[in-house]
């Protein structure tokens, strides 16, 4: 009996011990899971773009690229790729300015940094389709404080008024200003995260550098041009990579303020997707039209491995 | 002179910062003014919205919490919230351990590969994915939703921990390896102990991440008391009623709570953004 115990044992231990053997076990769910709930849906959702299915019969017979050529002939979905670019390009451009001008402001000691970081992070800690709906109350079309405060200011609404005679501008309601107020959105949600990341970055600059480069006479433009911002450029590029993948493939904004309206001027590739497959239940074109976002995806994890490696290396 | 411009610049500074304050708070500002506002008040539209020109009142929050379904949202996140973070630290933990000891140069590309599967959006997914559901007969249950939350929770979660664990010291383990422990046995009494801050960061984050997820409660769940608060409060309440007082309540309390939390540990999940980026 003792014999045995001590062969089990020592067999136990031994399992425990192989360390070959062990290290696979360990990273086998995390494999495993993301093999079947992403590798899986991937190659299902091309599967689908090449199939006739729709949520009626899931069944997968192949239609070639007919999906493809149906959908890039459709005006609102070429509108949404459109869309999807502008709103993407100009929100990051405009993140890349201000998260700039934050993250230096953020640099320095002042009273009551803490709450100032509390507030100034509350678009990214707070669940977007939360901080979605405080947006919509303040472009209300009727309701609207920014309204209020342009009338007051006798903007709108007067007689001779900038901004016309109308007591409201419809925010939501009116294509220009609808993809304006996406974008400001957009904006407003991913400028925590480029500051953050900007401010470890910021940090990181060793101050003698740049007190040497004082003392030889450069002025704060060129200290700026010639030092901050190339030392700063690695680190900005991560922030606006993960900016543009988080905006590009982003749905509750568009899906709450607007529902891609009005007449599709607001609509986006994710956005039409979920129309498309869930409601209209047209899986096929629904998964046709997602794939689009694949190769921005693809791109911006490139570059972001890219900018990994080349860091580990030096 | 010289103070003079100091002066001038910290109030240039002060400007700049409360400018940003206000621009990233002002929706949840006018959430929380809302919320305390009588409806005769804001709908009345010559008065000043920045002002309470009725006092104020909690009859908005009581609607909320006794005529519509907030907390029966608040709970089902919070159980999909739970469940996630134990799946997640049940895979992530000894997946990144393994990432970090054992694997070498092999470790290190599975590592980045496993971290790369975060950044496929979960508007790619959602239209096989909600066919895998139904199929599994998870269709309107929570349990679709603890089943496929994982999929970005672990990626982030290997990620961070994979440099938590790295930063441990191989010769604490080896020491408990001499001293008799197992290799299982050093890892759990000797590295797991160490990492306290770390399996919390993810925790955090694994929660949060539940809580902010739209897309695929959106397609997986349309019955109302199956809700999340980032679908129920944007879907039902909005649907139901169209009352701005207790909608903005709604999106207030829960929007707060989650950030309270997420502003604590911010500094550790950029620190896995950026990867080493900074040195």
């Amino acid at each position: 009996m003792t014999m045995s115990k001590t062969l089990h044992s020592g067999a136990y231990r031994h399992v425990w011990d192989n360390e070959r053997l062990l290290s696979s076990l360990m990273i086998a769910p995390a494999i495993l899971y993301i093999a079947v709930l992403i590798g899986f849906p991937l190659v299902l959702a091309i599967l689908y773009s090449l199939s006739s299915a729709t949520t009626g019969d899931p069944s997968i017979s192949f239609v070639g690229l007919r999906n493809f050529i149906a959908v890039i002939q459709d005006p609102v979905f070429q509108k949404s790729l459109k869309n999807t670019f502008i709103f993407t390009v100009v929100s990051q451009m405009l993140v890349i300015v201000l998260s700039n001008i934050l993250a230096r402001a953020l640099l320095q000691e002042f009273k009551g940094k803490r709450i100032v970081r509390f507030l100034i992070l509350l678009p990214w800690t707070a669940p977007i389709a939360l901080g979605t709906i405080g947006w919509m109350w303040m472009l209300d079309s009727i309701f609207s404080p920014i309204d209020w405060v342009l009338r007051y200011a006798g903007l709108l609404g007067a007689p001779d008024a900038v901004l016309g005679t109308n007591p409201n501008l419809y925010w939501l309601g009116v294509p220009g200003l609808a993809m304006s107020s996406i974008i400001i959105v957009h904006t407003w949600r991913m400028l925590p995260l480029a500051t953050v990341i900007l401010l470890g970055g910021l940090t990181a600059i060793p101050k003698e550098i740049l007190d040497a480069a004082e003392v030889d006479g450069a002025g704060f433009w060129r200290r700026l041009f010639q030092i901050t911002l190339p030392l700063l450029l690695p680190i900005m590029s991560i922030a606006v990579l993960f900016g543009v993948v988080f905006t590009f493939t982003d749905i509750a904004v568009v899906y709450i303020l607007t529902q891609g309206g009005p007449f599709h001027s607001t609509q986006v590739l994710a956005s039409w997707a979920f129309f498309k497959g869930i409601e209209s239940g047209d899986l096929a074109q629904g998964a046709a039209i997602a794939l689009f976002l694949f190769p921005v995806m693809a791109a911006a994890a490139a570059l972001i491995l890219r900018s990994v490696r080349r860091r580990e290396v030096t | 002179m010289a103070s003079f411009r100091k002066k001038r610049g910290r109030s240039v500074l002060y400007a700049v910062v409360t400018c940003f304050a206000l621009f990233s708070a002002m929706p949840f500002f006018w959430m929380l003014i809302t919320t305390f506002k009588r409806a005769h008040d804001l709908y009345t539209i010559k008065n000043n919205p920045f002002l309470y020109n009725e006092p104020p009142t909690l009859e908005h929050l009581h609607k909320l919490f006794f005529d519509t379904l907030f907390l029966t949202y608040l709970a089902n996140t919070f159980i999909v919230g739970l469940a996630v973070v134990i799946i997640t630290l049940l895979v992530a933990v000894p997946a990144a351990y393994s990432l970090a000891r054992w694997a070498g140069r092999i470790g290190e590309n599975l590592g980045i590969a496993i971290f790369l599967t975060y950044l496929v959006p979960p508007t790619l997914l959602f239209i096989p994915l909600s066919k895998i559901i139904a199929l599994l007969g998870l269709h309107e249950t929570l349990w679709s939703l603890i089943f496929i939350y994982p999929t970005f929770t672990i990626p982030f979660c290997t990620w961070l921990l994979l440099g938590f664990f790295k930063s441990i010291p191989r010769d604490i383990e080896e020491q408990a390896l001499i001293d008799g422990y197992s290799r299982v046995g050093a890892m759990v009494r000797v590295v797991l102990p160490l990492s306290v801050s770390g399996i919390l960061t993810v925790v955090v984050f694994a929660f949060t991440l539940s809580m902010h997820e739209f897309i695929y409660a959106l397609s997986f769940i349309s019955s109302s008391s199956l809700k999340t608060v980032s679908i129920g409060v944007p879907t039902e309440l909005i649907g139901e009623f169209f009352e701005w007082g207790p909608l903005m309540a709604g999106a207030l309390i829960p929007s707060i709570l989650v950030a309270i939390l997420y502003t604590f540990f911010l500094d550790r999940f950029i620190a896995g953004f950026t990867a080493g980026a900074i040195k």
